[in-house]
């Protein structure tokens, strides 16, 4: 059998344990080397996360300088009643869920398939991961106008070869095709993190299922999705706090449109902000985005506690 | 299981493994293709034609292209470096003389990647304009710095703890200043990794496209908001759009193709091994 032959891959990054301090004399004084780091951040997360905040809380234009005060929860009101609040909210979610599930699954697939050996598969892997190093501008336009145009993309020449009617994806479906653009540049993501996780799956735990005879699907469910169990909560919980804010692409793309059908949470926040001008109310959705992020960062910042732990 | 059953079958899951990665590098190699095309030959799916280097020719008489690429590497470089001058030294404390605080410092600093742009976005865009950064590479140098810091940090720990800690001891009971244990015993120790850290935040600064669409304009865009610009009806010149691309996405591409294994360690924060 060829796979007993095989040597189980090397773990990628390897298990990383801190120095223990030297006892001789106490290096407290060292601690000024994390001031800068540590500064800087603390002035990232909570100045403009701050000023968020309050903004939210204030009456606050920029066209209109006579307008000020506080404003209680008005501005979260007036957001809610927004006629593209609740569309926003209903893209971003379908937008995160359908990307999530489309790059999991995939990934998932992918990293399987990759797991075995075939002719040029390190050629091949480069190329299915290419796309994660594409910037989101170019991805998007390649895509609207290369592949998905109604008369000249790829797909339209593809459809009407086989006889049938190409699809204007940007004007019937435009929020599927939002979707597909945003999840061919993520599944080079979950690929790689799958990928990289199913390696260090131990080759004997294999080999010792398929001597009892398990099928490849027995295989596959009870040996080898457990193993990737925690990569997949890590691909799910990064990706969802970079989709919370996916913004490029439908910029370029769409501007939100047509109607609201491809406003996402932060298409809005930066069409009332930066469009409307009216800080207040931008800043009650930017408040949102942070409170949607948070929920999934708990669960991110505590599973990479017990990472720590782990060691 | 035979031998010939696992031949038939690698050749088998091959053929299917190599159709699915040419499937999902294909708009890729299209765009590649486009950029050698006339701007009329553009529109054909012709697989044959003759190759000109027409629309790279045209991107750099038309546009303000160098300017563009100029800004995408000030920007990328610009922040990269901040970032290692920022994180070095911490990662070195945190790493050599860890404190029962160390972990949980090393977390709040994952922690801050956490927050969406979107959220803070109507503020920095405010106080970049009072205090003149907007559009501006310093602006963008700032803000990128600040994303990408807790990545750097945190790999550049992780490099760290791999360095033998004997080593930089015997240098400081030899009489080194801290100077010379960072710069002649450690730095060589950890420059392979380093490198890799290295590459990965420019890689991540040259993609970003949040921030340099929302804070630049004219004088400090990078290549994503000059790419950008092709959404308007230029977007119609198929040739100058690809030729654009793809002088914005070959070199990222080689050095995401280099890095990858390091990446997943930096995308991840090590939470996957």
């Amino acid at each position: 059998m060829s796979m007993s032959a095989q040597l189980p891959d090397a773990p990628v990054a390897p298990v990383v344990t801190p120095h223990t301090p030297p006892p001789d004399k106490p290096r407290g004084w060292l601690t000024f080397l994390m001031v800068p780091a540590v500064g800087a951040l603390f002035l990232w997360m909570i100045v403009p996360l701050a000023m968020t905040i309050y903004f939210s809380f204030i009456r606050f234009s920029l066209l209109n300088p006579d307008v000020s005060g506080f404003a209680g929860f008005d501005n979260y009101l007036f957001l809610s009643q927004d006629s593209s609040f609740y569309p926003a909210l209903v893209n971003t979610l379908i937008i995160i869920g359908s990307v999530l599930f489309i790059t999991v699954v995939f990934g998932v697939l992918l990293a399987v398939l990759y797991d075995r050996d075939f002719f040029g598969k390190n050629v091949a892997s480069l190329l299915v991961i290419a796309p994660f190093f594409v910037m989101p501008t170019v991805s998007a336009l390649v895509w609207k106008n290369m592949i998905m145009h109604p008369v000249y993309g790829l797909l339209a020449l593809g459809m009407r070869a086989l006889g049938l009617p190409a699809i204007d994806w940007f004007g019937q479906y435009p929020l599927l095709a939002v979707i597909i653009i945003i999840a061919w540049e993520w599944l080079p993501f979950a690929f790689l993190i799958l990928f990289t996780s199913i390696k260090s799956l131990d080759a004997e735990q294999k080999e010792a299922a398929a001597i009892d005879g398990a099928n490849p699907f027995q295989m596959f469910f009870a040996i080898t999705l457990p193993h990737l169990q925690r990569s997949i909560g890590v691909v799910v919980m990064i990706e969802t706090i970079f989709l919370l804010s996916i913004f490029a692409e439908i910029y370029t793309t769409t501007s939100g449109g047509p109607g609201h059908s491809t406003t996402n949470l932060a298409y809005l926040v930066y069409s009332l902000g930066l469009q409307q001008f009216d800080v207040g109310i931008a800043s009650a959705g930017g408040i949102l985005a942070v409170i949607m992020a948070n929920v999934v960062a708990f669960f991110l910042v505590r599973m990479m506690a017990q990472n720590l732990k782990g060691r | 299981m035979s031998m010939k059953n696992t031949t038939v079958g690698n050749w088998f899951w091959g053929v299917i493994g190599w159709l699915i990665a040419i499937t999902i590098f294909f708009p890729i190699f299209w765009m590649m293709l486009t950029a050698f095309k006339t701007e009329q030959g553009a529109y054909s799916p012709d697989l044959i034609f003759m190759p000109t280097l027409e629309s790279f020719r045209d991107v750099f008489a038309r546009s303000n292209y160098l300017g563009f690429a100029l800004n995408s590497i000030y920007i990328s470089v610009g922040s990269t470096l901040l970032c290692f001058l920022l994180a070095i030294p911490a990662a070195y404390k945190m790493s050599f003389f860890p404190t029962p605080k160390t972990q949980s410092t090393l977390l709040w600093m994952l922690s801050t990647k956490m927050m969406p742009a979107v959220g803070v976005l109507v503020p920095i865009y405010l106080l970049f304009k009072t205090v003149g950064l907007l559009d501006s590479v310093p602006g963008l140098i700032i803000i990128y710095t600040l994303m990408n810091l807790p990545i750097a940090a945190w790999m550049s720990y992780t490099y760290f703890c791999e360095v033998p800690a004997a080593i930089l001891e015997a240098a400081r009971i030899d009489g080194a200043s801290l100077w010379d244990e960072l710069w002649h015993v450690l730095r060589p120790m950890a420059l392979p990794g380093l490198s890799s850290t290295g590459l990965l935040l420019i890689i991540l600064s040259w993609n970003e496209a949040f921030w340099s669409i929302n804070l630049t304009s004219a004088n400090a865009a990078p290549l994503t908001v000059f790419i950008a610009s092709y959404s308007s009806p230029e977007g119609l010149f198929w040739a100058k759009l690809s030729a654009a691309s793809v002088l914005a996405v070959a070199p990222i591409m080689v050095m995401g193709w280099l890095t990858q294994k390091q990446l997943v360690r930096g995308l991840t924060f090590g939470a996957v091994k």
